[in-house]
């Protein structure tokens, strides 16, 4: 098995410099350091790991009505090319004539080139099925990206759209509660209990924010993608869900990658 | 059948140290589902290591145990090539063996 | 692949070589310690494993965060360089039963055993050793959750 070169530590140091810098956290000083102790103390052996290997036989099995695997799948650097396509994405596609995320890019390629039912796969849950394989194999496609800078083109006209959306719907205040993304997201150095919130209108910094999903999630055991962190933001903000890929999702991802411009991944993390 | 270890075992001097990822849900069966009612336990009980075949190391774990359990232990007198497998037993009786390389 | 029916063979043999011996007598039944792990204090649990009065010791050593931020993975480690270890154990107080993993200890093996446990709430930790001579040598430490990790 080859070692995962990227040191979560850098990671850590810089969301770490972000809390010290700051004086308001003079005094949870040492409850910061403990906490940076304990997730230190997980870095190595990270769940993340299994789905990341289940992920690549899933990319290289034949697979569906087509039997063939996922190993011409083109996620925007050409068919079969995986390493640095995570940090270039979501991105247009020709074929599709679409902005896509990882996600939803996984979907097309099932479908096209294995046969599988698009729509079936969406309305499945995560965690189930076909749904759970698209977490495993996003896993491992975002994780050749490790340690890479996020570079999203915004080139085609349609890059552009989806990330004035975006950004207009990060600043959407809407559902019982009058959330935003930008309620929690827009403001540096906060928090919720114990959990920093990274500030998503700018670079929140390597390893932050969107360079942190899909993440393992320690509190449940689960493997969280992106979609399935938006959804669940989501829930929190008493929104209705929105749908797997759809275009606000999407143009969400857009708006956080095209902020995160020269962040590194850290990519799969492991977390609360 | 449960999806693959992943084992490392890197060896320094005379000490080789053996890190085991394995994916099991670790039930303690003190949980319940929504409806309220209580899902069994389900936990891997028994676990041993060999090397070369030969059992160097055995243990037996509760439902305590974290979900998607990591475990790392130091095994003696190991060389680069040689084998480490890792086997796993369940309060269900189901069993999992995964190997990986001294390196 | 290592085929198990081999490895538990190979196994059988040595085992039976060291139960011969004397040596691992333990390894003869690999058989799992139910009632250890329904031990609700130390001292339910050394009367499960025949273990004498523990005693604390600067000799063995419990790694741990002082904080977790989840209960539902918190690593642990339990090590000596003492010899004369038959056991490792790891120890949570709060939990419903007290026992999380126990190690044993071969010539193979370093006295140093690392995984990741569930706790319910903030509590004492322990790692436990059990020596041949019948003695049970321990370390504590607390450490505090900040989030329930059973199913919360």
């Amino acid at each position: 098995m080859t070692p995962k070169a990227f040191t979560l530590a850098a990671a850590t140091a810089a969301s770490f410099a972000l809390l010290g810098s700051a004086p308001l956290w003079a005094q949870d000083k040492t409850t910061a350091d403990g906490i940076a102790e304990y997730r230190k103390m997980l870095e190595d052996g990270n769940p993340a790991d299994l789905f990341d290997a289940k992920g690549e036989e899933l990319w290289k099995k034949a697979r569906g009505p087509k039997n063939a695997s996922l190993e011409k799948c083109d996620l925007g650097k050409g068919p079969g090319v995986v390493k640095g396509a995570f940090v270039e994405m979501p991105r247009y596609f020709a074929d599709t004539r679409q902005v896509q995320d990882l996600e939803s890019r996984l979907v097309t390629c099932m479908s096209t080139l294995q046969g599988l039912d698009a729509a079936e796969i969406s309305k499945t849950p995560f965690g189930r099925g076909e749904m759970a394989n698209v977490t495993a194999l996003a896993t491992y496609v975002s994780a050749q990206s490790k340690g890479m800078a996020f570079n999203l083109p915004q080139s085609h006209p349609e890059e552009k759209r989806f990330y004035a959306i975006g950004k207009k719907a990060f600043f959407f205040r809407g559902g019982t509660h009058d959330f935003s993304c930008a309620a929690c997201h827009s403001v540096d150095n906060t928090r919720i209990r114990l959990q920093d919130l990274p500030n998503l209108t700018k670079n929140p910094g390597d390893g932050v924010g969107f360079a942190a999903w899909p993440a393992y999630r320690v509190s449940n055991g689960q493997m969280w993608s992106m979609q399935l962190r938006l959804n669940d933001c989501y829930r929190q903000q008493r929104f209705p869900y929105p749908g797997f890929a759809s275009e606000i999702t999407i143009a969400l991802g857009s708006y956080m990658g095209v902020n995160a411009q020269g962040a590194k991944s850290a990519v799969p993390t492991i977390k609360r | 059948m449960a999806d693959p270890m992943r084992i490392r075992a890197q060896s320094a001097g005379d000490k080789t140290t053996v890190r085991v990822l394995m994916s099991h849900e670790m039930e303690t069966g003190l949980r319940k589902d929504a409806a309220g009612k209580s899902i069994p336990a389900w936990y891997i009980q028994e676990v041993s290591a060999a090397l070369n075949g030969a059992k160097v190391m055995t243990a037996q774990w509760g439902p305590a145990v974290s979900k998607n359990p990591f475990m790392q232990f130091f095994v003696k007198g190991a060389k680069v090539g040689d084998k480490i497998s890792v086997s796993w037993k369940d309060n269900r009786g189901e069993t999992r063996t995964d190997e990986a390389t001294v390196s | 692949m290592l085929n198990r029916r081999d490895t538990l063979g190979h196994a059988a043999k040595v085992a039976g070589l060291m139960a011969t011996a004397g040596l691992w007598p333990h390894l003869a039944h690999a058989a799992f310690e139910a009632k250890a792990f329904e031990a609700k204090t130390m001292t339910e649990l050394m009367a499960a494993l025949s273990g004498g009065a523990p005693a604390q010791s600067g000799d063995i050593t419990i790694t741990g965060p002082d904080i977790a931020e989840n209960g539902a993975v918190v690593p642990l480690g339990a090590s000596t360089a003492l010899p004369g270890v038959k056991r490792m154990l790891l120890l949570v107080e709060k939990n419903p039963s007290v026992l999380a993993a126990m190690f044993d200890v071969t010539p193979a093996v370093e006295a140093n055993f690392s995984t990741r446990v569930k706790m319910g709430q903030s509590s004492n930790v322990y790692a436990v050793a059990m020596m041949n001579d019948g003695k049970v040598l321990f370390a504590q430490k607390e450490v505090k959750v900040t989030l329930g990790g059973c199913g919360g």
